[in-house]
Order: structure tokens, then C-alpha cells, then sequence
């Protein structure tokens, strides 16, 4: 820190402004002449008058304290990194409740737009852009999470990895995890300081078994509520539940147990061969999902959310939407055999002869893995055009706790209390 | 379980215009829960939160300490930090400080040298919080030192501490201990007594710990003039 700070003549303020973001104000120079309150300001920006008024959707903050956690009803924001993260094998429950709280209090200051507790870089923490932190649990944290002696009752069936399925091709650099961070935000500056912020909290308990970020289009390109469109070109996610409806909340939140108001998270890195799929002309692309392109509509219909109409038959009498379509497998005539899905594009680095890596990080959210992704999944396993280019090369698992209220943290219904210590 | 994580968190506007960001939380309560990995220190129930023990217009009554926090470390020596706020109309002086963490505590400052190199020292005559100020407790600047862990302070361990004023009365506060590869400041004079407690606070997170910690900082660019005037 620069001596003309040391001498600012202000008390209290100016003073403890420059020490808690003593670094970065030397940074910026002379900015303690002027009063380095500026710094602090969520939008980023100086105090300048009408610019600093305006509106930045770096500003926006999203509640972290609630029945559900954020990240699931939240609408999609322009980047996420999931993270996975293994327990190192001397964790036990009290190491899982002062993790989780630790973490949650870091989740929780930084969704707001400030710093955690011990914040290197408290100024990246000030544009939160919709950021929200998502826990997961494993099976494994579930197990050492449970109370001494109680049944093995918290640990919901579904809770393991799914059953093999014939398209599979699993790479295990994409399997499993004992917890998830979800961090999602509409900057990609943002996620990186939250996901090192967490880490960095996490470290002397887990050690980092994968992450995977994904995309959507930028904040701002679109109007807001697009179904987004994946690599292929395809409208994808168009059926999907709707936040905060009855069908929603039917469909999504778990009812009883400590997982009462939380619900499941099905992660699958899905590689898509785009390389491939560039052989197949438009109509066959269609063909495949039966869906047009363009809109997203089905092919019997002329916008993106009309009803298919599977009974309908071309001039020679085979159906318009074709069998072995992915709109025709994935639906099923029980209605409960659905789930939400907020997935996002990820783009790697091709290597080799490859002009790309590409695929989809598909992400779903439903009560009962058992009862509603894998009727779907077999479905689809079974016969679905699109798997021709599809190839899922990572699964995972977990189990979403609920919110929790100010004071609480995350999983205290399953490690909170219990053994009074 | 405490009803409280850490701190309270309340978001306020109040008392500085132009610091949005800022967050003023009342005092954190105290939590025996918390003291999960501190056995056998004190038994207390939970105390509400925002409250020292404290009589009417003592210095503990208008103080508050916000965003407390510790540095984890397996033995030796550790440091503490925070926002220690004054919203009384009379100058507080914090004289000295215990927990059950530690054996002894100091309150430190970190000092530039003879050499230009940045040092801490105990703080003569503790810490003055001025009347409606803050004194800010950050790595590099002042501190409270712990001098001799009785255990090691893990990550999420919740640490206790107790803040004696010039006028004896008392404020307590709970700070959950966070790794932290900062704060290896050196000791003026750095012997060896005090180097080998360095080391104890570097938690082996850095291959190069060790050796930064036992010898001064020259520049310390981390570590901001005392500012407490």
C-alpha cells in the first residue's frame, strides 16, 4: 500500500476501506485521494454520475436463502462449471458439516456480490451477475453424512450410479463424485472466482475429481426465455416443465425425508460428433429429432411449443414424426415419466484429426431418478436416431438438498443436529 | 446447532453512504456447537446473538465485530481477523483478547523496519477503535495473534474468542477458521522460537511456505501500513 494511504487524514473510513482491499487499491494507484468507497460498487463501475446509475446485469443478484436451493427453478445463465469433488477418506461427519458450512456462508456472500470470508480478490466478487452455487451430495457423503447408528434410510434408492445403458461409452475422468458444485452464472469471470473461492475452501477436505463448464448463448443476445439450441443446430429443451407451476413442482421437489424440498440432479456429458452429423443433409437431420430446425416446431406443426401429432401420416402413409424420432422416443404416455432439464453446450479443444469436441452437458432435475429419467433414458437407449451422433461419455448422480434459511446451511437436514455435538 | 452461520448476515446501507458492498452484522453468537473440534473448552449455552457480557454504556456495548475469521493452522501459531466497529460516541480501547484456542494471545500491528521491511509487533497499549470507526483485523495489517495453539484449528472449526476493554468489560465473538495461504508475516526480530511458530502456520499448502515464512518480506506488498493512525 502506497505512503500517501497510509497518511490519508480521513479516520474510519478511508482506512478500512484501503485495508480490506488493501492489494488491489495499490493496484489502481491514487485512488485513495478520492475515496476508494467506489471500489465496492456492485455495478463495477465509479461513482460517475448517470453510468454508474444504469442498470448492469453484472448488478443482479439472485437469492441464496430459500425452501429450494438456487440454481434449478433460477432461469439458465450464460455459463456453468460443474464440479465434482471426491472426500478425502479421513472426512466424517463433523468434516462434512464445517465443509458444507463453510461453504454454504462462501455461496452465500458471494451470490450476493460480496466477498467471502477471506477473500483474496474481494474485488472480483463484486459483480455477482445471477450468480448461484448448487450443491449435490453422492452417495458416499450421504453415507458418512448420516447419523450414527440411524438405518440406512437417508440414503434414497436412486442414489447411485444409473443402470448401464447400450449407448453408453462411459469415461471415468466424467463419472460420479461424492459432492457437486453447480456454479452458474451470466459471466464466465464470475464463475471462475466463485469456483475458486470454493475450492480453495474445500481443499484440506476433497480433492477435485472433474469439472465441466458449459455455455449458452451470452446474456443479452437473446430475449430472455429462448429455448436454447445446442451444437447441432437443434432447438433442444423445448418440452420441459415450467418453474414454479404445479406440473413444476410435481415433477421436481422431493416431498419428505431431509431431502424435502430438494430433489435429484442427472449429470451426462454427452459427446455430440459434429463432424458426423455434417454429413447428414437437413432433412435428415429433421428426420432424426422430428423437429424442424428452424423453429423448433414439431414436423406436424408450425411453432416451437405446438403439440406433436404422432397420428399424422405422409401422402404414402408413414407417420410425419418418424418412430424412431427423438421428440416420438422421448416422450412417454405416462406424464409422470418426465423430468426438467437445464442443460448447456460445451466446446473443447479438438486434438488429433478432430475439427471438434463438442457436445452437450445434459443436466436434469426430477424427484425420482428410478421413475422418471431412466423409463425415459431406456426409451431412448433403445431406439433414437439421434444416437447415431450422440454418445454419452459421462454420468453422475446426486442428490440436491433443500435450501436452507439464513443462519442454516446446506444439508443440515441430513448432517445438522442429530448427534449433539 | 447454532442458529447462526458464522455471522449474521445482514445487508445494510447504514452508516457510510457509498459502500453498498458493505456489510455491518451484529455481533455472532456464541455457539458451543461450534467448538465441535476444541474439546473441553467452555460449556456455555448459546448466548443471543449480538450481545457481549456487557454492562449498560460499558465499551463492549457499542461494539460489534463483523466477518470474523481465523486462519486454520495444526499448531503453533495462528492469526485472527475481522471488523471491530464502534458506534459509540467515546474512543474503545481493546486491551487484550483469550480463547480457548490458544494459550496466549497478542494484538498485533504490522510495522515497515529499519529495512523497509514489513513486520509485526505487539500492538503497546492494544487497539483503539475511535468513536463511531472501525478498526479493521486483515492479513498484513493488524491482527490478533495466537501465540500457542492448544490443538490444531481446522477449516469450519468455529473459534471463540473474548475482547477485554480498557474499562474491563468483555465482547465475544465466534470466528470459523478458513485455509489460508496468506498472512505469513514475519516477526520483528524473527528468531527462531518465532519462525519455527511460522512454520506451524503455513499448513503445508505452499512447497516454498516454509522457507517465505522464516526469513522478512522485503516490499511485503500484501501487507498495508497499520492504519490505525
Amino acid at each position: 500500500m502506497s505512503r500517501d494511504q497510509a497518511h490519508d487524514p480521513g479516520r474510519g473510513g478511508p482506512t478500512r476501506r484501503q485495508l480490506l482491499f488493501g492489494g488491489a487499491v495499490a493496484g489502481i494507484g491514487a485512488v485513495a485521494a478520492i475515496g476508494t468507497d467506489t471500489l465496492v460498487r456492485r455495478d463495477g463501475h465509479g461513482s460517475e454520475g448517470s453510468e454508474a446509475e444504469q442498470a448492469l446485469n453484472g448488478g443482479l443478484s439472485v437469492p441464496f436463502y430459500g425452501t429450494h436451493q438456487a440454481g434449478i427453478e433460477t432461469p439458465p445463465q450464460a455459463h456453468v462449471t460443474l464440479v465434482a469433488l471426491d472426500l478425502r477418506p479421513e472426512v466424517d461427519r463433523d468434516g462434512l458439516r464445517r465443509l458444507l458450512r463453510i461453504l454454504t456462508d462462501d455461496a452465500a456472500r458471494l451470490t450476493e456480490g460480496s466477498p467471502a470470508l477471506a477473500d483474496s480478490e474481494p474485488e472480483l466478487a463484486q459483480v455477482p451477475a445471477r450468480l448461484t452455487v448448487t450443491f449435490g451430495f453422492g452417495p458416499e457423503l450421504v453415507r458418512r453424512g448420516m447419523p450414527d447408528g440411524s438405518s440406512a434410510g437417508a440414503l434414497p434408492t436412486w442414489l447411485r450410479p444409473l443402470p448401464a445403458f447400450g449407448v453408453d461409452r462411459l469415461e471415468d475422468a466424467w463419472n460420479d463424485g461424492d459432492l457437486l458444485l453447480q456454479i452458474g452464472a451470466d459471466d464466465a469471470f464470475t464463475v471462475a472466482h466463485a469456483q475458486r473461492m470454493l475450492l480453495k475452501d474445500a481443499r484440506s477436505l476433497t480433492t477435485v475429481r472433474w469439472t465441466q463448464s458449459g455455455f449458452r448463448r451470452a446474456h443479452g443476445s437473446e430475449k430472455s426465455g429462448t429455448t436454447m439450441r445446442n451444437l447441432f443446430g437443434q432447438v433442444d429443451g423445448t418440452v420441459n416443465p415450467a418453474p414454479t407451476t404445479p406440473d413444476f413442482d410435481d415433477l421436481v421437489w422431493i416431498g419428505d425425508g431431509w431431502l424435502a424440498g430438494g430433489t435429484s440432479m442427472v449429470v451426462r456429458r454427452i459427446s455430440m460428433d459434429l463432424d458426423a452429423w455434417d454429413r447428414l443433409d437437413r432433412s435428415g437431420r429433421e428426420q432424426s429429432t422430428g423437429r424442424f430446425l428452424s423453429t423448433g416446431a414439431p414436423l406436424t406443426g408450425t411453432r416451437e411449443h405446438d403439440e406433436p401429432d404422432f397420428e399424422a401420416t405422409t401422402a404414402i402413409g408413414f407417420p410425419v414424426i418418424p418412430e424412431f424420432s427423438h421428440v416420438r422416443r422421448a416422450r412417454s404416455d405416462d406424464t409422470s415419466e418426465r423430468i426438467f432439464r437445464r442443460g448447456y453446450n460445451y466446446d473443447d479443444a479438438p486434438t488429433g484429426d478432430q475439427v471438434s469436441s463438442s457436445g452437450l452437458l445434459f443436466v436434469s432435475f426430477q424427484a425420482d431418478v428410478d421413475a422418471q429419467f431412466v423409463p425415459l433414458q431406456r426409451r431412448l437407449d433403445e431406439l433414437d436416431l439421434l444416437n447415431e451422433w450422440t454418445t454419452p461419455i459421462g454420468s453422475a448422480v446426486f442428490a440436491i438438498p433443500p435450501g436452507c434459511s439464513e443462519g442454516g446451511f446446506v444439508g443440515e437436514t441430513l448432517l445438522g443436529d442429530g448427534d449433539g455435538s | 446447532m447454532s442458529a447462526r452461520l458464522f455471522t449474521s448476515r445482514r445487508l445494510s446501507s447504514s452508516t457510510r453512504p457509498g459502500t453498498p458492498g458493505r456489510r455491518h452484522l451484529p455481533t455472532v453468537a456464541l455457539s458451543v456447537a461450534a467448538l465441535v473440534a476444541l474439546a473441553g473448552c467452555s460449556s456455555d449455552d448459546s448466548a443471543p446473538s449480538g450481545t457481549g457480557s456487557a454492562t449498560n454504556g460499558s465499551a463492549a456495548d457499542s461494539v460489534s465485530v463483523d466477518d470474523p475469521w481465523v486462519k486454520a493452522a495444526d499448531s503453533g501459531m495462528s492469526a485472527a481477523f475481522g471488523d471491530i466497529t464502534n458506534s459509540g460516541s467515546e474512543d474503545v480501547t481493546v486491551v487484550s483478547v483469550t480463547t480457548p484456542a490458544s494459550t496466549a494471545l497478542e494484538l498485533h500491528e504490522t510495522v515497515e523496519n529499519e529495512s523497509g521491511s514489513m513486520v509485526m509487533r505487539e500492538k503497546d497499549g492494544g487497539f483503539t477503535v475511535p468513536a463511531g470507526g472501525d478498526l479493521v483485523l486483515a492479513p498484513g495489517g493488524n491482527h490478533i495473534m495466537l501465540m500457542d495453539l492448544v490443538e490444531p484449528v481446522v477449516a469450519g472449526d468455529e473459534v471463540t474468542f473474548t475482547l477485554t476493554f480498557s474499562d474491563e468489560s468483555t465482547l465475544d465473538f465466534t470466528a470459523p477458521a478458513k485455509d489460508y495461504a496468506g498472512a505469513n508475516e514475519s516477526y520483528e526480530g524473527g528468531d527462531m522460537e518465532g519462525m519455527e511458530g511460522m512454520e506451524g502456520m503455513d499448513h503445508g499448502d505452499m512447497d516454498h511456505g516454509d522457507s517465505d515464512a522464516a526469513t522478512t518480506t522485503p516490499g511485503a506488498t500484501d501487507a498495508p501500513d497499520a492504519g490505525d493512525e
